[in-house]
């Protein structure tokens, strides 16, 4: 079973968000992979370790090495990166386009992501890219005799899909556990090919993938006022709170 | 040329919900600005009946997509039908309630019609004659304004309780929308739903929520945070570390990899205040913290705080607040 991964890095949740010249300042920021990635990757390799096959991270975007090396470190077996200057703006839909394309390049039964990757479009829109179902937000997945059935979190409980493969699979928390990169997988992955390809190997133009949201500024939060502590003993304080929440807040 | 609004009316348990009615009272401004039309769309089995609801919110037409093939939600067929639609009205603008089946349809939609969606946006306005979203990147530390030039229709998904749901008299004109389903459109076969019963409101769309952290020491602690939830009619949530720890379920916690929710009001009891925690909370209007160690970042976005024992002060609490509200 050949099974491509579609991943993202993404901004360390501690990093300390600064605005220059209208945009959002990368530079110095730690990355990590998307969390919910690490799902779809240890999905993907828990399934090809009963399945055989092989495993492809697939990526859109220049900052991603770190990430593809780290889900070739825990098993997975190439990369592909699609690298271009046209990308540059590129909203979820253009990465859409693009991870379609790239995952056409390779032959697979089966597509795995994070869900919420890509403010939890991308996957989905591939998967109608590539004309394929999808089962989004899985937290159990079987795939056997050409169907993938899943448990996805649906509002107030779990509903069971079934779907004919090929499909993309959105891997949701609960999947399973995520591995950590052995030494020797980390020393394997160093030697493991990272395909780098532009747009225009993939046969689109820049016209073909433009962003149809035009970001217009960023902005920081307002900075909150500092909130009040209540004093007193337990009972004075619970008294007080719910005075204030009444009173003051309007809360309740 | 694309004009009007299009909200697509999600029900559930036979109601739509409340985020619709919030999408459609916002909507109603904008269109009062811009003298475009107001429409919504219900799909499903049985759902025509909701139709006036809608129009009191404002909605001058209501789309009635009704078909045994939709008495379930599958993305693939209500994808089709909405898509189908957009692509016979032409509306500039479409919107969805960011809940997990608005941000599965919405995805698949835009694709289909090649539009832009921004996600979980928390404002809408017309700026220069267009309409820009808000929304918040990078776990809510920053924001971004962002507007889909009229080549494509505007989609957005909007998160329940940012936008104030305002009824008033509409006579809005219900219109029959004829399905067009094939079998080949419908690859999506549910073989069952298993519902968690639960008399509390769902976390994201709750105007109360008491969140429980570390500090709960196990799951028999979040018995005093769903006395105080019960007497407020709200839900009860949870960090990150009391999920992991096993205490509660993980479809209750809030936070970056959990819910993002937008209460009117939020109690985080013993809960430390990580980063990944406020991603989630952090929009919450009025947030009340109780923890022990007073140095706990929760405090810092807190609006009130105490600073004590969880399990003296909420039972308390409880009590007050059933004297203030009158139960």
């Amino acid at each position: 079973m050949n099974i491509a991964v579609l991943l993202k890095q993404t901004f360390d949740t501690e990093a300390k968000i600064e605005i220059a010249g209208g945009a959002i300042n990368k530079k110095g920021v730690g990355l990590i992979v998307n969390p919910y990635d690490e799902y779809a990757v240890e999905e993907a390799l828990k399934l090809k370790e009963k399945n055989g096959g092989e495993v492809t991270i697939i990526s859109v975007g220049a900052d991603t090495p770190d990430a593809m090396r780290q889900a070739l470190a825990m098993g997975a077996d190439k990369a592909i990166s699609v690298e271009d200057p046209a990308l540059e703006g590129g909203d979820e839909y253009t990465t859409a386009v693009v991870l379609a394309k790239a995952v056409s390049t390779i032959p697979y039964d089966l597509i795995l992501a994070g869900w919420r990757e890509g403010s939890a479009q991308v996957a989905v829109r591939v998967a109608e890219e590539l004309g394929l179902p999808h089962i989004n937000v899985v937290t159990k997945l079987d795939v056997d005799g050409g169907k993938a059935t899943a448990t996805r979190d649906i509002e107030g409980g779990n509903e069971i899909v079934e779907v004919p493969v090929p499909a993309v699979i959105t891997a949701q928390k609960g999947l399973n556990e995520p591995r950590y990169p052995s030494m020797k997988g980390i020393m394997q992955a160093k030697k493991k090919p990272i395909q780098k390809l532009s747009l225009g190997d993939l046969g689109l133009s820049a016209d073909q993938v433009a962003a149809k949201v035009k970001v217009q500024s960023y902005f920081l939060p307002s900075a909150k006022a500092a909130g009040k502590m209540i004093a007193g003993e337990a009972p004075q304080a619970a008294a007080e709170l719910a005075r204030l929440l009444r009173e003051e807040a309007n809360a309740i | 040329m694309a004009k009007g609004i299009l909200v697509f009316a999600e029900v559930k348990d036979g109601k739509v919900k409340n985020v619709a009615f919030e999408m459609l009272s916002a909507g109603r401004k904008i269109a009062g600005q811009t003298g475009d039309e107001l429409a919504a769309v219900l799909i499903g089995k049985g759902v025509a009946g909701l139709a006036g609801s809608l129009a009191e919110y404002g909605a001058d037409k209501i789309y009635v997509a009704e078909d045994d093939k939709l008495a379930q939600y599958t993305t693939d067929a209500y994808s089709k039908v909405l898509a189908d639609l957009i692509k016979e009205t032409d509306p500039a603008t479409v919107l969805f309630g960011c809940t997990v089946l608005g941000r599965d349809l919405a995805a698949k939609t835009a694709q289909k019609v090649k539009a832009g969606l921004l996600s979980d946006c928390i404002a809408m306005e017309i700026e220069g004659g267009n309409l820009v979203f808000t929304r918040p990147v990078y776990s809510g530390k920053a924001l971004l304004k962002a507007g889909i030039p009229e080549s494509s229709p505007a989609m957005a998904t909007i998160r329940p309780n940012v936008l104030t749901a305002e009824p008033g008299a509409g006579k809005g004109e219900v219109v029959n929308y004829a399905v067009k389903l094939d079998a080949g459109d419908l690859r999506q076969v549910i073989k069952d739903v298993i519902l968690q019963i639960s008399s509390r409101p769902e976390l994201t769309e709750a105007n109360v929520i008491v969140s429980g952290g570390r500090g709960m020491k196990g799951p028999e602690g979040f018995k005093v945070l769903e006395d105080l939830a019960d007497v407020l009619g709200g839900a009860v949530g949870a960090s990150r570390a009391a999920v992991d720890a096993g205490w509660i379920g993980q479809n209750l916690q809030v936070g970056q990899t959990g819910k993002v929710v937008s209460p009117t009001l939020y109690f985080a009891c013993g809960i430390s205040g990580a980063i990944q925690h406020m991603a989630g909370m952090s929009s919450s209007k009025c947030i009340v913290a109780i923890n022990k160690d007073e140095e706990a970042a929760i405090f810092r976005v807190a609006d009130y705080g105490i600073v004590g024992d969880l399990f003296e002060v909420v039972p308390i609490l409880t009590e007050e607040i059933k004297k203030v509200v009158g139960k």
